[in-house]
């Protein structure tokens, strides 16, 4: 066996999958043949590895998704672990109890899966189309920033500003993310903005 | 930070001081490990609580919270009494020689230009005197009576150990030690880092804190240099980030400014942007400002940002105060002056304080609109939770829109870590049901938005409808797109303006660096400081070579760091006057007779000659700030102010409540408790566990069975002249509101002497909500005050005054 085999190839090629024909050309007996069936599978096995960030703290510790299914190729992928990237130089493959748990973070019950509407005076959250949330969102902005823009101040001077809407950002969204929010947001003159940074 | 997780490991001396990173950065407090394993590093901590932090430092002393400048003051008063100072790189590297302007004055707590009626300052005399040649005036024998080290030694001369222990209930002994243990890193050959985090942050003085230890670190010359420098611990995963590309209220990408509405057009915005020098030879990076500026104005505006119309200057909003920031928007929103809100992956009900008022507030809007991968109690502030939320949906007349979002992992694209590191990560696992991306989202409003202005016109349309927004598909723009227009492009071929013949940038190529911005509209680029992120080479946040030359921590080939991959700051300053490292053994860069080069990006012009050019290209002094001029509202120097909750009066200046300068709204006023109030006689303080981030993991199963309810943390004596058990309910109460817990009943707090008086001090987590896995909870923010830091308005989260009594617990 080749030593410098890497930790990922050896990961690779212990899959379950292929354990049948591996047993027999290794010379595998009928005995070891029923030991080797009746271990359970390697649960990584013949999973798609993607590297990503964890999204808690700055530590930025490296982490590795593994899914059933590659988005690479189209596949609609379901993330059965996540694990420490043991090739990254700040965290060296471990994580701490929240990293540890993010693959629950990502499943938890409480995520959101369809836009909804809690109606004024209403006890509840109603199902909406994203279209019809979005094109409610763009008629509110116009309506209120139509009504309060304003252009000038009292002493003439353009400062085109829309002081009654505001917009929170959030800081665990990407830096690309974060820049399209900025252009939008800036481009309606809103000053009421703002992000997590400030506490 | 200055420096990088990774070379913590470079240090002699750890100081935890206003954060507490073996709970809360668990795998970046590794690093300290290492430098205590493989250098034998010393760990102080200074802390409230005797913290896992301070359970594997080799010393600990308590501090009571709210009271670290009179601390850290009193440490750079004893190092300069006793000579703990690294003066080669003082006298050179910091503006310890510079003269101040005649009429500045220091007294009874109050620097000179004080306006009680405006809780202002009048901040002219807070600066330099000018010399005929037209730079600042300097005297490098320091005794000039008015020159910035002799007004800062009268200054930190009231904070002797005796008066430290008297204000921070730490007993001399252990501060002396502490100080000497610090004062043997003012030699060129012993480093010292900071690592600190909201403890710090979360004051009515926070910037100050931070201020106070950047001060000392540049005494003991341990700014710029391997295993130094302050290191902000920082929370969210991209909170540098947000913070680089400026989602603030006053920002634009790269720590440039919204105009106010006094700077009427470009012109006169530029005016005071001009950074000349203040010293011979200085390089005063900030020159570039107009190159940044109009690349930005190019990347938002394209083809309609023109020199004619000042680059679409009059596009910008412009301020009238400094900051519509989020406690003012509560504001607004209480006095029914705000319609619509946003919160993007933001759960202010719980991260801001006085949850009372946000409700209210929140109440009061038209539309609220959520965009989260998670609920969050802001979204469901109306639902009726019984104590922990008690509303009547009927009255709350605020439409509310929850969007589910995309999480980490199913999108693409950088975060910024706390060390500038720009890390690019790809997306493992699809969307849940509809959940769309963030990009999406904004994507749509802009276009409707712009839509309906097509169609209808209305106020000043102009800047939406102008927005450039050139992508491939315009409804959802790839990462890569963004990625690249914050690096930014060349617009037109670009020649070199002292040969015309010369063609330096091809139209349409990715720009090398912040070095090519131009002024003249040939450049766009959305974030300077990113600049160099994706380059002509690609995507340089996506290296993953994770070599180390020279075992320096430095990793310049994993990722990118902003700014121009540079891993440490100010690293010009790790070498003497003559271009040597002060350590050899920690070398980062050397001045070879010709050039600068070495383990990391030089922080200074390659070939600037180090006699001439200063380390602190940024600042038109060219060296550091020990005194910061007019830049910093509540002074020049850090002073000790209480809390605006207090179990005492402020000791050095009785009369001031609180930070003189920190905005509070009025009705906020008649809500705080008054200094040494009876009625709270307790310190509070909040903060987190290592089990739980923020309001978020209360959603994991996992972290809810790790720690499922909330709980307040009280010293035995306290529990015992309370009459409350261990793991009994208690009752804690502030001004604003109550709440409702277990009690751990610990050593780690201790009583603490206060000026002649005991102090007990109540820790509060405050992760608990009335949604998610772990069981339903109070937050700790129905306790705390509505008043922000004075120059940044974070919420003083970390010191105010409760009461506190054993209790029967909820009724269902």
């Amino acid at each position: 066996m080749n030593m410098e085999l890497s930790r990922r190839t050896f990961l690779k090629t212990s899959g379950a999958g292929i354990a049948g024909t591996t047993l027999g050309a290794f010379g595998f007996s009928e005995a070891e043949a029923a030991v080797a069936s009746a271990v359970k599978p390697f649960h990584l096995a013949n999973t798609a590895e993607t590297r990503n960030t964890c999204t808690y703290c700055s530590v930025a510790c490296g982490i590795i998704i593994y899914s059933k299914g590659d988005l690479r190729k189209g596949e609609k992928a379901d993330i059965v672990h996540i694990e420490g990237d043991s090739d990254h130089p700040t965290n060296r493959g471990t994580l701490c109890p929240k990293g540890a748990a993010l693959r629950d973070i990502v499943k938890s019950e409480t995520r959101l899966t369809q836009p909804m509407i809690r109606k004024p005076g209403s006890d509840r959250f109603e199902p909406i189309s994203w279209d019809a949330a979005l094109d409610k969102i763009a008629r509110a902005m116009k309506d209120d920033r139509d009504a309060n823009f304003i252009a000038t101040n009292k002493d003439g001077v353009t400062v085109n500003r829309w002081l009654t809407t505001g917009f929170l950002a959030a800081s665990a969204t990407t830096n690309e993310t974060a820049f399209a929010t900025y252009k939008v947001v800036r481009s309606t003159g809103i000053l009421a903005f703002d992000n997590q940074a400030r506490v | 930070m200055t420096n990088a997780w990774t070379d913590i490991k470079n240090t002699d001396l750890v100081v935890i001081m206003g954060g507490n990173a073996a709970e809360a950065h668990p795998c970046g407090f590794k690093w300290v490990t290492e430098a205590k394993a493989n250098r034998g590093a010393k760990l102080i901590v200074i802390d409230p609580r005797y913290t896992r932090s301070a359970s594997v430092a080799d010393y600990y002393a308590p501090i009571r919270q709210g009271t670290d400048i009179a601390f850290l003051m009193g440490l750079i008063n004893w190092c300069m009494q006793n000579d703990k100072v690294q003066w080669a790189y003082t006298k050179a590297f910091t503006n310890a020689s510079y003269v101040v302007k005649e009429g500045f004055t220091y007294q009874d707590g109050l620097f000179a230009g004080y306006d009680e009626a405006k809780r202002d300052y009048n901040r002219d005399t807070w600066e330099y005197e000018i010399g005929p040649d037209g730079y600042a005036v300097v005297d490098d024998t320091l005794t000039h009576p008015r020159c910035v080290w002799n007004l800062l030694k009268a200054h930190v001369a009231t904070y002797t150990p005796e008066m430290v222990e008297r204000i921070c209930g730490t007993p001399k002994d252990k501060f002396l030690k502490i100080a000497q243990m610090i004062g043997e890193c003012s030699s060129p050959t012993k480093t010292m880092t900071s690592m600190y985090a909201l403890g710090w942050t979360q004051h009515s003085k926070g910037a100050q804190n931070i201020r106070g230890m950047a001060m000392l670190q540049l005494i003991l010359g341990n700014i710029g240099v391997r295993g130094g420098g302050m290191n902000a611990l920082r929370g969210h995963s991209n909170i540098q980030g947000l913070t680089d590309l400026g989602l603030m209220s006053n920002l634009i990408p790269g720590y440039l400014n919204i105009p106010t509405e006094k700077e009427t057009d470009l012109t006169a915005y530029m005016s005071t942007r001009a950074f000349k020098p203040l010293r011979p030879n200085q390089m005063s990076y900030w020159q570039n400002y107009r190159k940044f500026f109009v690349s930005f104005m190019k990347s938002m505006y394209g083809p309609a940002a023109t020199a004619e119309n000042d680059w679409g200057y009059q596009y910008l909003p412009k301020l009238d105060v400094p900051n519509y920031d989020i406690l003012r928007a509560f504001e607004l929103m209480k006095q029914g002056k705000m319609n619509l809100y946003f919160c993007q992956g933001f759960n202010p009900l719980q991260a801001f304080p006085n949850k009372a008022k946000l409700a209210e507030a929140l109440a009061k809007l038209k539309l609220l609109v959520v965009m989260d991968p998670l609920q969050t109690e802001t979204a469901r502030f109306w639902e009726d939770h019984g104590i922990y939320n008690k509303t009547d949906p009927a009255s709350i007349k605020t439409e509310v829109l929850q969007l589910p979002t995309t999480c980490f992992a199913e999108d693409e694209g950088s975060l910024v870590n706390s060390g500038r590191w720009l890390q690019w990560h790809w997306p493992g696992g699809s969307p849940p049901g509809e959940a769309r991306t963030d990009t999406f989202i904004m994507a749509q409003i802009h276009l409707r938005l712009k839509e309906l202005y097509r169609k209808e016109g209305g106020a000043f349309p102009d800047p939406i409808l102008n927005l450039n927004w050139t992508y491939k598909n315009p409804e959802e723009p790839t990462p890569e797109e963004l990625a690249k227009e914050m690096n930014g492009s060349a617009l037109v071929d670009v020649f070199d303006p002292a040969d015309p013949t010369k063609k330096v940038l091809e139209a349409g190529k990715q720009l090398s660096g912040f070095g090519q911005y131009r002024d003249d509209g040939t450049t766009a680029g959305g974030c300077w400081i990113f600049s160099g992120c994706w380059t002509e080479a690609g995507n340089m946040m996506a290296r993953r070579d994770n070599s180390d030359p020279g075992d320096a921590g430095t990793f310049l080939k994993w990722s990118f760091a902003w700014p121009a991959n540079r891993r440490i700051l100010y690293n010009r300053a790790s070498c003497d006057l003559e271009g040597k490292p002060w350590d050899p053994s920690r070398k980062l860069i050397e001045w070879d007779g010709a050039k600068w080069s070495g383990y990391d990006v030089p922080d200074i012009a390659p070939t600037a000659k180090p006699a001439d050019v200063g380390p602190f290209i940024m600042n038109p002094e060219g060296v550091s700030r020990l005194f910061v001029r007019k830049m910093m509202r509540d002074g020049p120097f850090p002073v000790h102010y209480e809390p605006f909750e207090s179990p005492v009066a402020n000791v050095i200046a009785p009369k001031i409540v609180g930070n003189p300068v920190a905005r509070v709204f009025k009705d906020d006023w008649e809500q705080f408790a008054k200094p040494g109030s009876p009625e709270f006689p307790y310190a509070a303080t909040t903060y987190r566990l290592t089990e739980h981030f923020h309001y978020w993991t209360k959603n994991n199963h996992v972290n809810a069975v790790l720690q499922p309810e909330a709980f307040v943390e009280i010293s035995e004596e306290l529990a015992k002249e309370k009459g409350i058990a261990l793991g009994g309910w208690v009752r804690v109460w502030s001004k604003r509101g109550e709440i409702l817990a277990k009690a751990v009943v610990t050593k780690r707090i201790k009583p603490m002497t206060i000026d002649g008086k005991t102090v007990h001090v109540v820790g509060v987590p405050i992760h608990w909500g009335f949604v998610g896995a772990a069981r339903k909870g109070f937050g700790a923010n129905n306790l705390t005050p509505f008043v922000g830091d004075a120059n940044i308005e974070t919420p003083e989260f970390k010191a105010f005054q409760v009461n506190i009594e054993a209790s029967t617990g909820p009724v269902a």
